[in-house]
Protein backbone atom coordinates (compact mmCIF):
# COMPACT_ATOMS: atom_id res chain seq x y z
CA UNK A 1 0.00 0.00 0.00
CA UNK A 2 2.84 2.24 -0.39
CA UNK A 3 3.63 1.93 -4.23
CA UNK A 4 2.75 4.01 -7.12
CA UNK A 5 0.74 3.18 -10.11
CA UNK A 6 1.37 5.56 -13.20
CA UNK A 7 -0.03 5.03 -16.38
CA UNK A 8 1.06 5.87 -19.46
CA UNK A 9 0.04 7.52 -23.08
CA UNK A 10 0.74 7.11 -26.72
CA UNK A 11 -0.77 7.69 -29.96
CA UNK A 12 -0.65 6.48 -33.31
CA UNK A 13 2.29 4.28 -33.01
CA UNK A 14 4.23 6.39 -30.79
CA UNK A 15 4.68 6.81 -26.60
CA UNK A 16 4.02 10.09 -25.76
CA UNK A 17 6.38 12.45 -23.79
CA UNK A 18 4.86 12.57 -20.89
CA UNK A 19 4.88 8.72 -20.04
CA UNK A 20 8.97 9.43 -19.23
CA UNK A 21 8.06 12.20 -17.60
CA UNK A 22 5.61 10.21 -15.18
CA UNK A 23 8.49 7.86 -14.21
CA UNK A 24 9.90 10.95 -12.86
CA UNK A 25 7.70 12.35 -10.81
CA UNK A 26 6.67 8.90 -10.00
CA UNK A 27 9.97 7.05 -8.83
CA UNK A 28 10.37 10.45 -6.77
CA UNK A 29 7.13 9.61 -5.09
CA UNK A 30 7.15 5.99 -4.65
CA UNK A 31 10.92 6.88 -2.77
CA UNK A 32 9.06 9.31 -0.12
CA UNK A 33 6.33 6.59 0.27
CA UNK A 34 8.75 3.83 0.72
CA UNK A 35 7.45 2.02 -1.72
CA UNK A 36 8.00 0.95 -5.86
CA UNK A 37 6.95 2.34 -8.78
CA UNK A 38 4.38 0.37 -11.22
CA UNK A 39 3.90 1.63 -14.84
CA UNK A 40 0.70 0.83 -16.86
CA UNK A 41 1.11 0.44 -20.83
CA UNK A 42 -2.74 0.22 -22.21
CA UNK A 43 -2.83 -0.99 -26.04
CA UNK A 44 -0.59 -0.15 -29.01
CA UNK A 45 2.74 -2.05 -29.29
CA UNK A 46 2.68 -2.86 -25.71
CA UNK A 47 6.04 -4.73 -25.97
CA UNK A 48 7.73 -2.21 -27.61
CA UNK A 49 6.50 0.48 -25.55
CA UNK A 50 7.62 -1.50 -22.69
CA UNK A 51 11.12 -2.13 -23.64
CA UNK A 52 11.29 1.95 -24.25
CA UNK A 53 10.25 2.20 -21.22
CA UNK A 54 12.38 0.34 -19.16
CA UNK A 55 14.24 3.23 -17.53
CA UNK A 56 15.39 3.73 -13.78
CA UNK A 57 13.36 3.56 -11.49
CA UNK A 58 10.33 1.21 -12.05
CA UNK A 59 9.94 -2.17 -11.17
CA UNK A 60 7.24 -3.38 -12.83
CA UNK A 61 5.80 -2.67 -16.21
CA UNK A 62 2.38 -3.99 -16.32
CA UNK A 63 1.04 -4.40 -19.82
CA UNK A 64 -2.36 -4.58 -21.27
CA UNK A 65 -2.69 -5.32 -25.22
CA UNK A 66 -6.23 -4.54 -25.94
CA UNK A 67 -6.48 -2.45 -28.98
CA UNK A 68 -4.31 0.10 -30.83
CA UNK A 69 -5.49 3.59 -29.93
CA UNK A 70 -6.85 5.58 -26.45
CA UNK A 71 -10.33 4.73 -25.91
CA UNK A 72 -11.75 6.06 -22.73
CA UNK A 73 -14.12 3.58 -21.90
CA UNK A 74 -10.98 0.48 -22.30
CA UNK A 75 -8.97 2.48 -20.57
CA UNK A 76 -11.01 3.56 -17.43
CA UNK A 77 -11.98 -0.52 -16.85
CA UNK A 78 -8.23 -1.71 -17.75
CA UNK A 79 -6.79 1.21 -14.95
CA UNK A 80 -9.27 0.59 -12.44
CA UNK A 81 -8.04 -3.41 -12.61
CA UNK A 82 -4.28 -2.85 -13.03
CA UNK A 83 -5.22 -0.46 -9.49
CA UNK A 84 -6.87 -3.26 -7.84
CA UNK A 85 -4.26 -5.66 -8.34
CA UNK A 86 -1.01 -3.34 -7.68
CA UNK A 87 -3.02 -1.71 -5.09
CA UNK A 88 -0.98 1.71 -5.01
CA UNK A 89 -1.42 4.41 -2.42
CA UNK A 90 -1.22 6.85 -5.79
CA UNK A 91 -2.29 6.63 -8.43
CA UNK A 92 -0.40 8.69 -11.56
CA UNK A 93 -2.25 9.87 -14.87
CA UNK A 94 -1.22 12.22 -17.36
CA UNK A 95 -2.99 15.53 -17.41
CA UNK A 96 -3.21 15.54 -21.51
CA UNK A 97 -6.08 15.59 -23.52
CA UNK A 98 -6.98 11.98 -23.49
CA UNK A 99 -5.95 12.15 -19.13
CA UNK A 100 -8.81 14.77 -19.47
CA UNK A 101 -10.82 11.85 -20.93
CA UNK A 102 -10.46 9.17 -18.48
CA UNK A 103 -8.68 10.41 -15.23
CA UNK A 104 -12.02 11.74 -13.89
CA UNK A 105 -13.84 8.75 -14.82
CA UNK A 106 -11.15 6.70 -12.98
CA UNK A 107 -11.65 8.11 -9.61
CA UNK A 108 -15.07 8.60 -9.78
CA UNK A 109 -15.02 4.59 -10.55
CA UNK A 110 -12.86 3.49 -7.62
CA UNK A 111 -14.16 6.02 -5.45
CA UNK A 112 -11.11 8.20 -4.33
CA UNK A 113 -10.19 11.47 -4.33
CA UNK A 114 -8.51 13.00 -7.48
CA UNK A 115 -6.22 16.46 -8.17
CA UNK A 116 -5.60 16.97 -11.42
CA UNK A 117 -2.93 19.23 -13.25
CA UNK A 118 -0.26 18.65 -10.52
CA UNK A 119 3.17 20.66 -10.75
CA UNK A 120 4.13 19.27 -7.47
CA UNK A 121 3.50 16.16 -5.22
CA UNK A 122 4.86 15.19 -2.05
CA UNK A 123 3.79 12.71 0.77
CA UNK A 124 4.88 14.01 3.82
CA UNK A 125 2.44 12.10 6.30
CA UNK A 126 -0.47 13.08 3.81
CA UNK A 127 -0.19 13.68 0.14
CA UNK A 128 -0.01 17.34 -0.72
CA UNK A 129 0.23 18.72 -4.35
CA UNK A 130 1.15 22.01 -5.77
CA UNK A 131 -1.25 23.33 -8.31
CA UNK A 132 -1.65 26.59 -9.92
CA UNK A 133 -5.23 29.04 -9.90
CA UNK A 134 -6.64 31.70 -11.93
CA UNK A 135 -4.26 31.17 -14.94
CA UNK A 136 -1.14 30.95 -13.75
CA UNK A 137 -1.33 33.84 -11.56
CA UNK A 138 -0.95 31.83 -8.16
CA UNK A 139 0.10 28.62 -6.71
CA UNK A 140 -1.55 26.55 -4.37
CA UNK A 141 -1.11 23.61 -2.38
CA UNK A 142 -4.04 21.18 -1.94
CA UNK A 143 -4.13 18.78 0.92
CA UNK A 144 -5.49 15.63 0.18
CA UNK A 145 -7.47 13.69 3.43
CA UNK A 146 -7.17 10.05 2.36
CA UNK A 147 -5.02 6.99 2.33
CA UNK A 148 -5.01 6.49 -1.50
CA UNK A 149 -6.23 9.27 -4.11
CA UNK A 150 -5.40 9.87 -7.99
CA UNK A 151 -2.95 12.69 -9.32
CA UNK A 152 -2.92 13.95 -12.51
CA UNK A 153 0.40 15.47 -13.61
CA UNK A 154 0.27 18.33 -15.81
CA UNK A 155 2.96 17.48 -19.16
CA UNK A 156 6.38 19.11 -19.76
CA UNK A 157 6.50 19.75 -16.02
CA UNK A 158 9.11 17.35 -15.04
CA UNK A 159 11.99 16.17 -16.92
CA UNK A 160 12.18 13.01 -18.69
CA UNK A 161 13.55 9.83 -17.49
CA UNK A 162 15.88 8.47 -19.93
CA UNK A 163 18.86 6.25 -17.90
CA UNK A 164 17.99 2.80 -18.98
CA UNK A 165 16.68 0.54 -15.99
CA UNK A 166 15.61 -3.10 -15.33
CA UNK A 167 12.14 -3.49 -14.39
CA UNK A 168 10.11 -6.93 -14.65
CA UNK A 169 7.74 -6.86 -17.46
CA UNK A 170 3.76 -8.78 -16.48
CA UNK A 171 1.68 -9.49 -18.93
CA UNK A 172 -1.90 -7.95 -17.24
CA UNK A 173 -4.99 -10.07 -18.42
CA UNK A 174 -7.50 -7.17 -17.81
CA UNK A 175 -11.38 -8.47 -18.36
CA UNK A 176 -12.87 -5.93 -21.02
CA UNK A 177 -16.29 -5.13 -20.73
CA UNK A 178 -17.14 -4.51 -24.23
CA UNK A 179 -21.05 -3.57 -23.80
CA UNK A 180 -19.67 -0.87 -21.68
CA UNK A 181 -17.77 0.60 -24.27
CA UNK A 182 -20.13 2.93 -25.74
CA UNK A 183 -17.44 5.04 -27.62
CA UNK A 184 -15.58 4.22 -30.66
CA UNK A 185 -12.91 5.96 -31.93
CA UNK A 186 -13.25 6.32 -35.81
CA UNK A 187 -10.24 8.04 -36.85
CA UNK A 188 -7.69 11.11 -36.63
CA UNK A 189 -7.60 14.80 -38.63
CA UNK A 190 -4.27 17.08 -38.72
CA UNK A 191 -5.90 20.53 -38.43
CA UNK A 192 -5.63 22.30 -41.72
CA UNK A 193 -2.42 23.15 -43.01
CA UNK A 194 -3.04 26.16 -44.90
CA UNK A 195 -0.25 28.11 -46.76
CA UNK A 196 1.80 29.10 -44.08
CA UNK A 197 4.06 26.96 -42.10
CA UNK A 198 4.65 28.95 -38.65
CA UNK A 199 7.02 26.21 -37.35
CA UNK A 200 9.61 27.09 -40.51
CA UNK A 201 9.21 30.76 -39.21
CA UNK A 202 12.94 32.16 -38.32
CA UNK A 203 10.87 35.42 -37.08
CA UNK A 204 7.56 35.24 -35.45
CA UNK A 205 5.01 38.45 -34.42
CA UNK A 206 2.49 36.59 -32.11
CA UNK A 207 -0.32 38.38 -30.78
CA UNK A 208 -3.04 37.44 -28.13
CA UNK A 209 -5.72 38.86 -25.72
CA UNK A 210 -3.86 42.00 -25.38
CA UNK A 211 -4.98 43.40 -29.08
CA UNK A 212 -8.78 43.60 -27.71
CA UNK A 213 -10.46 43.50 -30.95
CA UNK A 214 -10.04 42.27 -34.71
CA UNK A 215 -10.17 46.38 -35.66
CA UNK A 216 -6.69 46.50 -34.07
CA UNK A 217 -5.63 43.52 -36.40
CA UNK A 218 -3.75 46.09 -38.72
CA UNK A 219 -1.57 47.75 -36.64
CA UNK A 220 0.15 44.46 -36.02
CA UNK A 221 0.02 43.23 -40.11
CA UNK A 222 2.04 46.91 -40.60
CA UNK A 223 4.76 45.76 -38.05
CA UNK A 224 4.71 42.54 -39.53
CA UNK A 225 5.06 44.00 -43.33
CA UNK A 226 8.15 46.44 -41.82
CA UNK A 227 10.05 43.06 -40.29
CA UNK A 228 9.06 41.03 -43.07
CA UNK A 229 8.27 38.70 -39.88
CA UNK A 230 5.29 36.17 -39.90
CA UNK A 231 2.32 36.30 -38.09
CA UNK A 232 0.84 33.88 -35.15
CA UNK A 233 -1.19 34.17 -32.54
CA UNK A 234 -2.23 32.21 -29.04
CA UNK A 235 -5.45 30.81 -28.74
CA UNK A 236 -8.08 33.62 -28.48
CA UNK A 237 -7.44 34.93 -31.94
CA UNK A 238 -7.98 31.90 -33.50
CA UNK A 239 -11.05 30.96 -31.19
CA UNK A 240 -12.46 34.52 -32.09
CA UNK A 241 -12.03 33.65 -35.71
CA UNK A 242 -9.34 36.51 -36.55
CA UNK A 243 -6.52 34.35 -37.81
CA UNK A 244 -7.02 30.88 -39.40
CA UNK A 245 -5.87 27.86 -36.93
CA UNK A 246 -2.68 27.24 -38.63
CA UNK A 247 -1.11 30.54 -37.44
CA UNK A 248 -1.94 29.04 -33.46
CA UNK A 249 1.09 28.36 -31.37
CA UNK A 250 0.59 26.30 -28.29
CA UNK A 251 -0.26 22.77 -27.13
CA UNK A 252 -2.70 22.49 -29.25
CA UNK A 253 -1.94 24.32 -32.21
CA UNK A 254 2.04 24.25 -33.46
CA UNK A 255 5.15 23.92 -31.62
CA UNK A 256 7.80 26.67 -32.80
CA UNK A 257 11.11 27.16 -31.90
CA UNK A 258 11.84 30.59 -34.01
CA UNK A 259 15.56 32.72 -33.71
CA UNK A 260 12.80 35.31 -32.22
CA UNK A 261 9.19 35.19 -30.89
CA UNK A 262 7.80 38.71 -30.24
CA UNK A 263 4.83 38.02 -27.58
CA UNK A 264 2.60 40.65 -28.30
CA UNK A 265 -0.23 41.29 -25.81
CA UNK A 266 0.21 37.65 -24.67
CA UNK A 267 0.07 36.55 -21.07
CA UNK A 268 1.62 33.39 -21.39
CA UNK A 269 -0.67 30.62 -20.09
CA UNK A 270 0.61 26.91 -19.49
CA UNK A 271 -0.79 25.84 -23.02
CA UNK A 272 0.42 28.87 -25.05
CA UNK A 273 4.17 28.36 -23.31
CA UNK A 274 3.94 24.63 -24.08
CA UNK A 275 4.47 25.76 -27.70
CA UNK A 276 7.18 28.12 -27.89
CA UNK A 277 9.33 27.85 -24.76
CA UNK A 278 11.99 26.35 -26.96
CA UNK A 279 12.43 29.88 -28.92
CA UNK A 280 16.20 31.20 -29.10
CA UNK A 281 15.17 34.69 -28.42
CA UNK A 282 11.91 35.68 -26.52
CA UNK A 283 10.54 39.37 -26.45
CA UNK A 284 7.61 40.12 -24.47
CA UNK A 285 5.31 43.54 -24.66
CA UNK A 286 2.82 43.57 -22.06
CA UNK A 287 1.43 45.77 -20.12
CA UNK A 288 1.15 43.26 -16.82
CA UNK A 289 4.78 43.05 -15.57
CA UNK A 290 3.59 39.99 -13.61
CA UNK A 291 2.67 38.39 -16.80
CA UNK A 292 3.67 34.43 -16.89
CA UNK A 293 5.56 35.23 -20.28
CA UNK A 294 8.02 37.79 -18.29
CA UNK A 295 9.22 34.33 -16.73
CA UNK A 296 10.36 33.13 -19.72
CA UNK A 297 11.34 36.64 -21.85
CA UNK A 298 15.25 37.45 -22.42
CA UNK A 299 13.76 40.97 -23.11
CA UNK A 300 10.69 42.42 -22.27
CA UNK A 301 8.84 46.63 -22.60
CA UNK A 302 6.07 46.90 -19.73
CA UNK A 303 4.02 49.68 -21.80
CA UNK A 304 0.92 49.53 -23.86
CA UNK A 305 1.09 47.68 -27.21
CA UNK A 306 -0.83 50.38 -28.72
CA UNK A 307 1.91 52.85 -28.43
CA UNK A 308 4.79 50.57 -28.39
CA UNK A 309 4.28 48.46 -31.78
CA UNK A 310 3.89 51.59 -34.02
CA UNK A 311 6.60 53.34 -32.74
CA UNK A 312 8.30 49.70 -33.70
CA UNK A 313 6.96 50.05 -37.03
CA UNK A 314 8.46 53.63 -37.68
CA UNK A 315 11.77 52.57 -35.91
CA UNK A 316 12.00 49.79 -38.44
CA UNK A 317 10.88 51.32 -41.50
CA UNK B 1 -35.06 16.72 -26.54
CA UNK B 2 -33.86 18.00 -23.46
CA UNK B 3 -30.49 19.80 -22.99
CA UNK B 4 -28.20 20.40 -19.31
CA UNK B 5 -25.51 22.92 -19.66
CA UNK B 6 -23.63 23.04 -16.36
CA UNK B 7 -22.42 26.54 -16.15
CA UNK B 8 -20.45 28.71 -13.44
CA UNK B 9 -19.35 31.98 -12.73
CA UNK B 10 -15.83 32.51 -12.22
CA UNK B 11 -13.72 35.04 -10.75
CA UNK B 12 -10.62 36.69 -12.75
CA UNK B 13 -8.06 38.19 -11.08
CA UNK B 14 -6.78 41.71 -11.99
CA UNK B 15 -3.27 42.16 -13.02
CA UNK B 16 -2.15 43.72 -9.54
CA UNK B 17 -3.89 41.73 -6.32
CA UNK B 18 -3.21 40.99 -2.77
CA UNK B 19 -3.62 37.03 -1.03
CA UNK B 20 -5.95 37.07 2.00
CA UNK B 21 -5.80 33.89 3.32
CA UNK B 22 -6.54 31.21 1.00
CA UNK B 23 -7.54 33.51 -1.96
CA UNK B 24 -7.04 36.37 -3.96
CA UNK B 25 -9.02 39.37 -1.43
CA UNK B 26 -12.29 39.66 -3.34
CA UNK B 27 -11.85 43.47 -4.20
CA UNK B 28 -9.22 42.18 -7.01
CA UNK B 29 -11.55 39.61 -8.51
CA UNK B 30 -14.11 39.91 -11.16
CA UNK B 31 -16.43 37.58 -11.46
CA UNK B 32 -17.90 36.26 -14.71
CA UNK B 33 -19.52 33.55 -16.84
CA UNK B 34 -16.60 31.04 -17.23
CA UNK B 35 -15.36 31.25 -20.73
CA UNK B 36 -15.78 27.68 -21.82
CA UNK B 37 -19.43 27.74 -20.53
CA UNK B 38 -19.86 30.40 -22.86
CA UNK B 39 -19.23 27.99 -25.90
CA UNK B 40 -21.34 24.71 -24.62
CA UNK B 41 -24.62 27.71 -23.96
CA UNK B 42 -24.36 28.38 -27.28
CA UNK B 43 -23.56 24.73 -28.58
CA UNK B 44 -26.48 24.39 -26.70
CA UNK B 45 -28.92 27.01 -28.20
CA UNK B 46 -27.85 26.21 -31.89
CA UNK B 47 -29.14 22.42 -31.40
CA UNK B 48 -32.74 23.73 -29.89
CA UNK B 49 -32.86 26.10 -32.96
CA UNK B 50 -31.66 23.36 -35.65
CA UNK B 51 -34.07 20.84 -34.24
CA UNK B 52 -37.91 20.54 -32.97
CA UNK B 53 -39.09 20.56 -29.10
CA UNK B 54 -35.35 21.02 -27.51
CA UNK B 55 -35.30 22.61 -23.69
CA UNK B 56 -32.38 24.43 -22.70
CA UNK B 57 -31.72 24.01 -19.08
CA UNK B 58 -28.69 25.04 -17.29
CA UNK B 59 -27.83 25.00 -13.69
CA UNK B 60 -25.01 26.26 -11.86
CA UNK B 61 -23.80 25.34 -8.10
CA UNK B 62 -22.96 29.24 -7.04
CA UNK B 63 -24.17 31.91 -4.26
CA UNK B 64 -26.86 34.65 -5.34
CA UNK B 65 -24.53 36.83 -6.81
CA UNK B 66 -24.41 34.48 -9.35
CA UNK B 67 -27.84 34.92 -10.51
CA UNK B 68 -26.77 38.10 -12.94
CA UNK B 69 -24.53 35.71 -15.34
CA UNK B 70 -27.15 33.03 -15.16
CA UNK B 71 -29.79 35.61 -16.76
CA UNK B 72 -26.98 35.77 -19.50
CA UNK B 73 -27.65 32.35 -20.74
CA UNK B 74 -31.07 32.92 -20.36
CA UNK B 75 -30.82 36.15 -22.38
CA UNK B 76 -29.35 34.00 -24.83
CA UNK B 77 -31.36 31.22 -25.31
CA UNK B 78 -31.65 29.12 -22.42
CA UNK B 79 -34.64 27.97 -21.58
CA UNK B 80 -34.85 27.99 -17.42
CA UNK B 81 -32.21 27.86 -15.08
CA UNK B 82 -31.48 25.90 -11.82
CA UNK B 83 -28.86 27.54 -8.88
CA UNK B 84 -27.84 25.31 -6.58
CA UNK B 85 -27.33 26.80 -3.42
CA UNK B 86 -27.33 26.47 0.51
CA UNK B 87 -26.13 27.89 3.71
CA UNK B 88 -24.07 25.30 4.36
CA UNK B 89 -22.10 26.41 1.10
CA UNK B 90 -21.00 29.25 3.00
CA UNK B 91 -19.07 27.06 5.75
CA UNK B 92 -17.88 24.55 3.48
CA UNK B 93 -14.13 24.14 2.29
CA UNK B 94 -13.35 23.46 -1.45
CA UNK B 95 -15.65 21.58 -3.23
CA UNK B 96 -13.70 18.32 -5.07
CA UNK B 97 -15.09 17.00 -8.83
CA UNK B 98 -16.80 14.61 -6.72
CA UNK B 99 -18.55 16.59 -4.72
CA UNK B 100 -19.88 18.89 -7.58
CA UNK B 101 -20.67 15.91 -9.63
CA UNK B 102 -22.93 14.17 -6.66
CA UNK B 103 -24.86 17.79 -6.89
CA UNK B 104 -25.21 17.47 -10.37
CA UNK B 105 -26.19 14.26 -10.37
CA UNK B 106 -29.16 14.89 -7.88
CA UNK B 107 -30.07 17.68 -10.70
CA UNK B 108 -29.94 15.17 -13.27
CA UNK B 109 -31.87 12.46 -11.77
CA UNK B 110 -34.74 14.79 -11.38
CA UNK B 111 -34.37 16.85 -14.98
CA UNK B 112 -33.18 13.69 -17.06
CA UNK B 113 -31.67 15.04 -19.77
CA UNK B 114 -30.13 13.86 -23.11
CA UNK B 115 -27.55 15.39 -23.37
CA UNK B 116 -25.23 17.17 -20.55
CA UNK B 117 -22.92 19.87 -21.89
CA UNK B 118 -20.35 21.50 -19.98
CA UNK B 119 -17.05 23.99 -20.50
CA UNK B 120 -14.03 21.48 -20.46
CA UNK B 121 -12.82 23.71 -17.77
CA UNK B 122 -13.17 26.54 -15.60
CA UNK B 123 -10.91 29.48 -16.16
CA UNK B 124 -10.31 29.98 -11.98
CA UNK B 125 -9.23 26.45 -10.73
CA UNK B 126 -8.60 24.79 -14.11
CA UNK B 127 -9.81 21.26 -12.66
CA UNK B 128 -10.95 20.00 -15.92
CA UNK B 129 -12.83 17.29 -13.96
CA UNK B 130 -16.46 18.03 -13.23
CA UNK B 131 -18.06 16.79 -16.87
CA UNK B 132 -16.45 13.52 -17.31
CA UNK B 133 -16.71 12.49 -13.33
CA UNK B 134 -20.46 13.59 -13.80
CA UNK B 135 -20.44 11.17 -16.20
CA UNK B 136 -19.67 8.40 -14.85
CA UNK B 137 -21.30 8.96 -11.52
CA UNK B 138 -24.87 8.60 -13.37
CA UNK B 139 -23.75 6.49 -15.98
CA UNK B 140 -24.01 8.43 -18.83
CA UNK B 141 -21.17 8.30 -21.66
CA UNK B 142 -19.12 11.46 -22.48
CA UNK B 143 -16.67 12.53 -24.37
CA UNK B 144 -14.02 15.61 -23.14
CA UNK B 145 -12.47 18.39 -25.37
CA UNK B 146 -14.90 18.41 -28.04
CA UNK B 147 -14.25 21.04 -30.76
CA UNK B 148 -17.07 19.51 -33.20
CA UNK B 149 -20.31 18.06 -32.41
CA UNK B 150 -22.97 16.66 -34.83
CA UNK B 151 -25.67 15.30 -33.03
CA UNK B 152 -28.03 12.32 -34.37
CA UNK B 153 -30.79 12.36 -32.19
CA UNK B 154 -32.44 9.97 -33.76
CA UNK B 155 -29.72 7.34 -34.15
CA UNK B 156 -28.80 8.35 -31.16
CA UNK B 157 -25.12 9.26 -31.46
CA UNK B 158 -23.13 12.52 -30.76
CA UNK B 159 -20.31 12.52 -33.42
CA UNK B 160 -17.67 14.63 -31.49
CA UNK B 161 -14.29 15.96 -32.50
CA UNK B 162 -11.73 15.76 -29.85
CA UNK B 163 -9.02 18.58 -29.61
CA UNK B 164 -5.77 16.62 -29.01
CA UNK B 165 -2.27 18.00 -29.08
CA UNK B 166 -0.61 19.17 -31.38
CA UNK B 167 -3.25 19.83 -34.21
CA UNK B 168 -4.58 16.38 -34.33
CA UNK B 169 -8.66 15.63 -33.84
CA UNK B 170 -9.95 12.48 -32.71
CA UNK B 171 -12.95 11.53 -34.15
CA UNK B 172 -15.17 9.71 -31.75
CA UNK B 173 -18.99 8.23 -31.86
CA UNK B 174 -20.38 8.41 -28.53
CA UNK B 175 -23.44 6.80 -27.42
CA UNK B 176 -26.36 9.33 -25.98
CA UNK B 177 -27.16 9.95 -23.20
CA UNK B 178 -23.89 11.75 -22.94
CA UNK B 179 -22.14 14.33 -21.39
CA UNK B 180 -19.38 16.51 -23.32
CA UNK B 181 -16.97 19.33 -22.38
CA UNK B 182 -16.72 21.95 -24.64
CA UNK B 183 -13.42 23.16 -25.75
CA UNK B 184 -13.56 27.34 -26.78
CA UNK B 185 -13.40 28.02 -30.77
CA UNK B 186 -16.13 25.21 -31.41
CA UNK B 187 -18.73 27.67 -32.41
CA UNK B 188 -19.16 32.11 -31.90
CA UNK B 189 -20.64 32.33 -28.94
CA UNK B 190 -23.72 35.39 -29.65
CA UNK B 191 -24.02 38.14 -27.65
CA UNK B 192 -27.74 39.07 -26.20
CA UNK B 193 -29.94 40.70 -28.37
CA UNK B 194 -32.22 43.79 -25.58
CA UNK B 195 -34.98 41.42 -26.45
CA UNK B 196 -33.44 38.77 -25.32
CA UNK B 197 -32.34 40.01 -21.79
CA UNK B 198 -36.19 41.42 -21.60
CA UNK B 199 -37.28 37.92 -22.17
CA UNK B 200 -34.41 36.60 -19.52
CA UNK B 201 -36.04 38.61 -16.86
CA UNK B 202 -39.46 36.82 -16.96
CA UNK B 203 -37.30 33.25 -17.07
CA UNK B 204 -37.62 30.57 -14.40
CA UNK B 205 -34.75 30.76 -12.36
CA UNK B 206 -35.08 28.11 -9.57
CA UNK B 207 -33.20 27.90 -6.56
CA UNK B 208 -32.41 24.40 -5.39
CA UNK B 209 -31.38 23.95 -1.52
CA UNK B 210 -30.11 20.78 -0.64
CA UNK B 211 -32.63 19.62 0.97
CA UNK B 212 -34.99 20.33 -1.93
CA UNK B 213 -32.59 17.64 -4.32
CA UNK B 214 -32.25 14.89 -1.39
CA UNK B 215 -29.11 15.69 0.03
CA UNK B 216 -27.77 17.49 3.35
CA UNK B 217 -24.71 18.89 4.69
CA UNK B 218 -22.63 15.60 4.49
CA UNK B 219 -22.87 15.98 0.44
CA UNK B 220 -20.36 18.90 1.07
CA UNK B 221 -17.89 17.05 2.66
CA UNK B 222 -14.57 16.88 0.09
CA UNK B 223 -11.83 14.79 0.87
CA UNK B 224 -9.30 17.61 -0.56
CA UNK B 225 -8.48 21.05 1.54
CA UNK B 226 -6.30 24.16 -0.14
CA UNK B 227 -3.44 24.95 2.45
CA UNK B 228 -2.02 27.41 1.04
CA UNK B 229 -2.15 30.11 -2.24
CA UNK B 230 0.68 32.57 -2.85
CA UNK B 231 2.92 34.31 -5.60
CA UNK B 232 4.79 31.57 -7.45
CA UNK B 233 8.72 33.51 -6.87
CA UNK B 234 9.21 35.02 -10.79
CA UNK B 235 12.05 32.94 -12.55
CA UNK B 236 12.53 35.64 -14.71
CA UNK B 237 15.60 37.48 -15.74
CA UNK B 238 14.47 39.15 -18.87
CA UNK B 239 16.43 42.50 -19.64
CA UNK B 240 13.61 44.98 -19.67
CA UNK B 241 13.65 47.74 -21.92
CA UNK B 242 13.06 51.47 -20.10
CA UNK B 243 11.41 54.86 -21.10
CA UNK B 244 8.77 55.92 -23.19
CA UNK B 245 7.19 54.22 -26.44
CA UNK B 246 9.57 55.60 -28.58
CA UNK B 247 12.81 54.81 -26.11
CA UNK B 248 12.00 51.14 -25.91
CA UNK B 249 10.68 50.78 -29.12
CA UNK B 250 13.93 52.01 -30.73
CA UNK B 251 16.37 49.93 -28.52
CA UNK B 252 13.41 46.72 -29.53
CA UNK B 253 14.59 47.90 -32.75
CA UNK B 254 17.88 47.56 -32.82
CA UNK B 255 18.02 43.86 -31.13
CA UNK B 256 16.02 42.75 -33.74
CA UNK B 257 18.76 44.56 -36.17
CA UNK B 258 21.20 42.85 -33.94
CA UNK B 259 19.99 39.14 -34.59
CA UNK B 260 19.74 39.16 -37.55
CA UNK B 261 15.74 38.93 -38.29
CA UNK B 262 15.11 42.33 -39.73
CA UNK B 263 17.78 43.99 -42.21
CA UNK B 264 19.20 47.32 -41.88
Amino acid sequence: MSDVLAITEHRQGELRDVSSELVTVGSELAAQQGGALHLGIIGGDVDAFADELSLEGVETIHTVDHGDEFNHDVYTQATAQLFGAVEPSTLLLPNSVNGLDYAPAVASTLDIPLVTDAIGISRDGGLEVTREMYGSKVETTVAVDADVAAVSVRPAEWEPTTDAGDPSIESFDADIDEDAVKSTVTGFEAVAGGDVDISEADFLISIGRGIEEEDNLPLIKDLVEATDATLSSSRPIVDNGWLPKNRQVGQSGKVVTPDVYLAIGISGAVQHVAGMKGSDTIVAINTDPNAPIMDLADYAIVDDLFDVVPALTDALE
Amino acid sequence: MKILVTVKEVAEAEDDFDIAGLDIDERYLEFDLNEWDEYAIEEAVQIKEDGDDVEVVSVTIGPERAEETIRMGLAKGVDRAIRVWDDAFEDAGMLDPKTKADLLSAVVEAEEPDLVLTGVQAGDDSFGATGVTLAESIDFEWGAVVNALDLDADAGVASVHRELEGGIEELTDIELPAVLTIQTGINEPRYASLRGIRQAQSKPLDLHELDDIGLDDEALESPLSRTAMYEPESEGDATVFEGSAEETATELASLLRDVGVVEG
